[in-house]
């Protein structure tokens, strides 16, 4: 990234405040509760439904709206509000994405819908969506341990069915936090914005008529692969691999390619590459630095490679630093799955080197020219070797730019650093295989292999 | 420049971090402890026999102190005021697993005195009490099947607003 690109990042982008100042209405609304509203809820619930009047959406908002304040709340008019919230953040995403392609040149595939739809999904979600109905009815502020515990009932229809996963996954997440804050009357901290978000994604999933990314087109090819992004909650853990594919006589193109499973919260760390092991061919690609020789694997419309691991053979050591410089400002990048986007979702792959290291309270940034961005070392996981000294002591970084609530910041997911003298390389995915820092090993050989005794006690007790 | 400072509340951030890392540690004696429900509860290996758990809890209120086998026969280590081994070890591993100042929030301890479980234990005035044992019992096992079900390609967009972080300075 150049001084100029990212003088150009950190610009004002219009329009952003004011539509936030609609979501923030609406997202306070929820801390009350829509069972019954006062002047300002009513206010803000109008100020949603005329934002989108003029949308497709307007009827359907403005209906809802109507409805809720007369006191009739049905999982029609949640639905509704939902996509207009997601509208409008879906709004603030596609300008901040304008702004960062033409700061950084970088050339995106226009959306087109996938050829060939996902099957449809067989679980039943009416009592997820009868889970959200109350929590929106009783307002984040009224949320107690029993209206908690009515999430399991839901999430475990959902669990079984690997194409509902991805509600499941969400809900589960959301419920851990409602309950390590409940009563959430007292709870120090109410994250407004946040439990918004999830609420409306969660409400959006959950409608019938939602189905899984259909498949654009099946690619074989090599994938030269640059970080691993690493995401996590008590009960599910996510590796999302972002990748140069190269397709012969196509284009060079950015895709990522994700994995999960599910967990416990006593599963932390390095344990959790472990639950990976049926993708061993993508494992140890990551934690060898390799190539991998694709055939005919599905990529999804909003260019995630669904990864079918029989589909792929590790080819020759490919060093990502070397990818990132030659290749990645030529790739073109794909566009967000429409009811995917929001700024949250946005992690756009950049290399940054040259910078001057700027530290100040809990806080470092990398200065280029007379800007500056900032490091996201909260983003650093604990199942890797990225740590806050080595953004500290490094020189190149391969990373994800971010944004939220304003600001761009850079996830770090590969370094170059100069350690006692000596040039050293770190990235997310370099422990997937087992941690190769003896320090780590250690901690991890005292702990024990909690994968393995959980294994085991659900042996003896789970099928009895 | 825009630095850290400038950054809006917490509340109006996307990915504001609502829950604390939790540390590691080893799970052979006490293979699950949670706070839910209105009480610290887990379960508890027993000593002698592999096939037998102990299930033990302390209300976060009332601070009543129970354990039984999952069979809800009651544990002979529990009488009148004194926490059996079970109730022990489970406060024992709360505490690594959660940190002192959550689980002393949890039981209405003041925290900054508390550093291990023995002392919350002390500072507890609880009494024997029944637990739920089945409850307990019953979620402990849908915990473990988290372990059981398979693993699943394609994204989950979602877990972008849940980023892996711990990472060591």
């Amino acid at each position: 990234m150049l001084a100029t690109q990212l003088a150009a990042l950190t610009e004002t982008r219009e329009g952003l405040t004011e539509t936030l100042a609609v979501v923030d209405g609406f997202d306070d609304a929820l801390v009350h509760g829509l069972s019954r509203l006062g002047a300002a809820q009513s206010a803000a619930l109008a100020a949603l439904a005329s934002a989108v009047a003029v949308t497709p959406l307007g009827d359907r908002v403005n209906e809802a709206v109507e409805k809720i304040s007369a006191g009739s709340i049905g999982d029609e008019h949640l639905a509704a509000l939902a996509a207009a919230r997601s509208a409008l953040l879906g709004a603030v995403h596609d300008e901040l994405i304008t702004g960062l392609d033409t700061a950084l040149g970088r050339t995106r595939t226009a959306w087109t819908e996938g050829a060939t739809p996902a099957e449809a999904i067989r679980s039943p979600r009416g009592a997820a969506r009868a889970w959200l109905a109350e929590l929106a009815i009783t307002g984040w502020r009224g949320v107690e341990h029993e209206l908690v515990s009515g999430a399991a009932q839901a999430i475990d229809g959902l669990l079984a069915d690997p194409a509902s996963r991805r509600l499941a996954v969400l809900l589960d997440g959301l419920a851990a936090e409602l309950r390590a804050s409940s009563p959430v009357a007292t709870a120090e901290l109410v994250p407004i914005r946040r439990w918004a978000d999830l609420w409306t994604r969660a409400v959006l999933l959950a409608q019938d008529s939602w189905t899984p990314a259909a498949t654009a087109e099946t690619v074989t090819g090599r994938l030269l692969i640059l970080g691993v992004d690493l995401h996590e909650h008590p009960t599910a853990v996510q590796a999302e691999v972002h990748a140069v594919l190269e397709t012969p006589g196509g284009p060079t193109r950015l895709v990522r390619t994700a994995v999960s499973a599910t967990k416990v919260d006593t599963v932390v760390g390095p344990a959790v590459w472990k639950l990976f092991t049926a993708y061993p061919v993508l494992i140890a690609a990551l934690a060898e630095r390799r190539s991998v020789e694709i055939t005919d694997m599905p990529l999804l419309d909003g260019g995630d490679l669904y990864w079918i691991d029989g589909q792929a053979v590790a080819g020759a050591p490919a060093e990502p630093f070397a990818t990132a410089r030659v290749q990645l400002a030529e790739a073109a990048a794909p566009a967000t799955q429409p009811l995917d986007r929001h700024p949250a979702r946005i992690g756009e792959l950049v290399l940054v080197e040259g910078y001057q290291l700027t530290k100040g309270d809990g806080y470092v940034a990398f200065a280029i020219g007379d800007d500056a961005i900032v490091v996201d070392t909260d983003r650093l996981p604990a199942a890797g070797p990225l740590t806050w000294n080595l953004v500290v002591a490094s020189t190149a970084c391969i990373g994800l730019l971010r944004w939220d609530a304003g600001t761009w910041t850079l996830q770090p997911l590969a370094l170059q650093a100069i350690v006692k003298k000596k040039p050293a390389e770190a990235h997310t995915a370099d422990w997937a295989q087992g941690p190769t820092d003896p320090k780590v090993v250690k901690a991890a050989a005292r702990a024990g292999d909690a994968v393995a005794v959980l294994r085991e006690r659900a042996g003896r007790l789970l099928r009895k | 420049m825009v630095l850290v400072s400038d950054r809006p509340a917490d509340e109006r951030r996307s990915t504001t971090r609502v829950l604390p890392p939790v540390e590691a540690r080893k799970l052979t004696k006490v293979p699950f402890v949670e706070m839910a429900d209105g009480r610290l509860q887990g379960v508890v290996s027993s000593g002698s026999d592999p096939a037998r758990v102990y299930v033990s809890s302390i209300g976060a209120a009332e601070h009543g102190l129970g354990c039984s086998t999952n069979n809800n026969r009651p544990c002979g280590g529990l009488g009148g005021r004194w926490a059996c081994n079970h109730i022990k070890a489970m406060v024992d591993e709360a505490v690594k697993q959660y940190g002192p100042e959550r689980v002393g929030r949890f039981l209405g301890v003041e925290a900054d005195e508390v550093s291990t479980g023995r002392d919350l234990l002390d500072r507890i005035n609880g009494t024997a009490s029944s637990t739920p044992a089945a409850v307990v019992f019953a979620r402990f096992l849908r915990h473990l099947t988290y372990l059981e079900l398979p693993s699943t390609s394609g994204p989950i967009p979602e877990l972008h607003w849940f980023p892996a972080t711990g990472g060591a300075v």
